[in-house]
């Protein structure tokens, strides 16, 4: 379609249809339609943000990289030096929270990936049968995702403090002698921090599972209720199925939400004893008292790459898509 | 559609199944709400009285002095104005900068435009804590004397600003560029032969039809920078020079002394995104669901 296009008006092949041909086809259409003028213009459009972006993102996350084999003070660009594979040394072997924020991390994933992320689903294949009030529930499912992680913190410290928290009124063990104290004890506080994160996290999922479900043929559910299946196998054999690309960003955000919760544990005890997460150990090596640059950037560079397994094959899958459209 | 919601009814009995599933929702959607209340009850309770009697407890009296006390003594006013001096200006700069970005890659056919994309995807997935390091050295490297208070990037609105646009340009071009795409080639293509500008092309023509996804973007980004906890956390040294959300943890230890006064604060802090949300859900909710949509 393109090349018939291309041959009968070649004017209008610097713009080409949708989804687009690739460029090596048509390099006569910018330089026949677009003056000087408009190639400047379009070069510090593009220009301008990328240049932006890529040295406030780009160039610090390979700086991370770079400074993680050095040791620097900070104070001088000749007193960096290189260490190798030191800092990684030392944070695998000698640092006792390392271990723990790595499991903490995952911990983080698989609980929002097996409770909130089901439950979100679960509400949004409820809310999509047009009932009525339908929007009320959401606005209540949803409320949580639009508070900042700072007031989910403050407000969910409110319903676990050991001697004014609902929970510990609730139950009687506000009384000394019977705390429980859902914010300091390493064995517990995790799992307190997991059932706020899970709070917002369900009515996140809700919504993108609305979406998705909107996309779905209501013409297969008709076919399905007419071959007899129940509502349950009508939802495993025809809606779910058709539901993939939704399940995949699901997973790909529910992955970056846990590697980057960081603000909710902040406010609710700084990541003490229980809930060291990766981000919390970066952000206090910079605002600490010890500031270790190539040490704090090494800690990142584990995140990196962790973060890295999720988002090339996710880029991958969406520009292989992008081309072939 | 008709026809298929008569066939459902037929089918299925519908009453007692649909009584049972409000009955259902409306519980889960009480829980998932009694937090939140749960933090108005407190606020709206003096502290002598929730301490004498403790918060579990039938109210004597509920006011709003919490409030007023925990907005007056703190002086939050100027905090919500360091909010407005960086979540504005971010907004409009990352919108104005992304969208020009998507026009680029959407309606022309470079060579670039694919490497260009996945870079600014791939910079929006990272997690913040990726960059910080090198990004705070950054930012107290960088000599602005006269520009900012600090005379450097670090400490002031500025340099927010720029983190929150590079950031955030990033989500924002993939979204916009997948819009741009879906707007009919004709448009663009019979003004560019007539002779247009590439800036009327991008301005007149192209910019006025996504207005749909620009207004459900900038309600997204006021709310996500409005809500950002980390950048000025770390970014932002002075206590005064804080916006709102991050203040918050500094005002806790400092003036909000009971947790009567803490949910007081943090329910007036919640107060702005809660307008939002309630008069832009529709828009909220369309910018989170048109970047998962494509995908």
């Amino acid at each position: 379609m393109t090349t018939d296009i291309t041959k009968e008006t070649p004017e209008a092949a610097a713009v080409p249809p949708s989804g687009a041909s690739p460029a090596k086809k048509v390099p006569q259409g910018h330089r026949r339609l677009l003056t000087r003028r408009d190639r400047l213009t379009l070069g510090l459009m593009a220009g301008l943000p990328t240049f932006l972006h890529i040295a406030l993102v780009w160039v610090t996350a390979f700086a991370s990289i770079a400074l993680a084999f050095t040791t620097w003070d900070g104070i001088g660009f000749d007193s960096i030096k290189w260490v190798g594979l030191d800092n990684f040394r030392e944070l695998f072997t000698n640092n006792p929270q390392f271990w723990p924020a790595v499991q903490h991390n995952v911990i983080w994933f698989v609980v929002l990936i097996l409770i909130p992320t089901p439950l979100g689903l679960f509400l949004a294949v409820q809310l999509d049968k047009k009932i009525r009030f339908s929007r009320v529930y959401q606005t209540a499912f949803f409320l949580p995702v639009v508070l900042s992680m700072a007031v989910i913190g403050f407000v969910w410290q409110l319903v676990y403090n050991p001697d004014t928290g609902l929970i510990n009124s609730l139950i009687g063990a506000n009384e000394p002698g019977k705390y429980i104290d859902w914010i300091g004890d390493p064995d517990l506080n995790l799992w307190a921090i997991l059932i706020a994160a899970s709070w917002r996290h369900a009515g996140y999922m809700m919504i993108l599972y609305l979406a998705g479900l909107k996309g779905v043929d209501p013409a297969l559910r008709e076919a399905s209720a007419l071959d007899g299946a129940g509502e349950w196998q009508t939802f495993k054999n025809v809606i779910f199925p058709t539901l993939r690309p939704t399940n995949t960003i699901v997973l790909v955000v529910t992955i970056i939400e846990a590697l980057r919760a960081f603000d909710l544990v902040f406010v609710f005890n700084k990541g003490a004893e229980g809930t060291e997460l990766l981000s919390i150990l970066v952000t206090n090596n910079i605002i600490g008292e010890s500031s270790r640059i190539g040490y704090g950037s090494a800690i990142a560079v584990v995140l990196l790459l962790i973060s890295l397994v999720v988002i090339i094959p996710y880029l991958v899958a969406t520009f292989r898509k992008e081309r072939r459209a | 559609m008709s026809s298929v919601s008569a066939l459902a009814k037929q089918r299925t009995p519908i009453r007692p199944g649909r009584i049972l599933l409000h009955v259902f929702l409306a519980t889960m959607a009480l829980a998932w709400l009694a937090p939140l209340l749960w933090a108005v009850y407190a606020a709206l309770r003096p502290y002598g009285e929730t301490s004498e009697k403790g918060y579990v407890s039938w109210p004597d009296k509920l006011t709003f002095e919490n409030f007023t006390n925990a907005f007056t003594q703190s002086d939050m006013t100027h905090y919500f104005g360091n909010t407005m001096l960086i979540a504005i200006p971010a907004v409009l700069v990352t919108l104005f900068l992304s969208s020009m970005v998507a026009f680029y890659v959407s309606r022309f056919d470079f060579r670039i435009n694919l490497f260009l994309l996945l870079v600014f995807t791939a910079g929006n997935l990272l997690p913040q804590q990726v960059i910080i390091t090198p990004l705070y050295r950054l930012y107290l490297l960088i000599d602005i004397p006269g520009i900012t208070m600090s005379g450097k990037l670090y400490d002031s609105a500025l340099g927010l600003v720029l983190i929150h646009v590079a950031f955030q340009s990033g989500f924002c071009a993939f979204v916009l560029s997948n819009y741009m795409k879906m707007l009919p080639h004709e448009l663009t293509e019979a003004a560019l032969v007539d002779g247009a500008s590439v800036w009327r092309l991008y301005w007149q023509i192209t910019l006025p039809l996504c207005k749909p996804a620009m207004a459900a973007l900038g309600t997204l980004l006021s709310i996500w920078i409005y809500n950002d906890f980390f950048w000025a956390l770390v970014l932002i040294s002075t206590g005064e020079n804080m916006p709102i959300t991050s203040a918050l943890n500094n005002l806790s230890g400092q003036y909000f002394t009971d947790p009567n006064l803490i949910a007081a604060g943090a329910l007036i802090t919640a107060v702005p995104v809660l307008i939002v949300y309630f008069l832009l859900q529709r828009q909220f909710v369309s910018g989170l669901t048109l970047g998962a949509n494509k995908g």
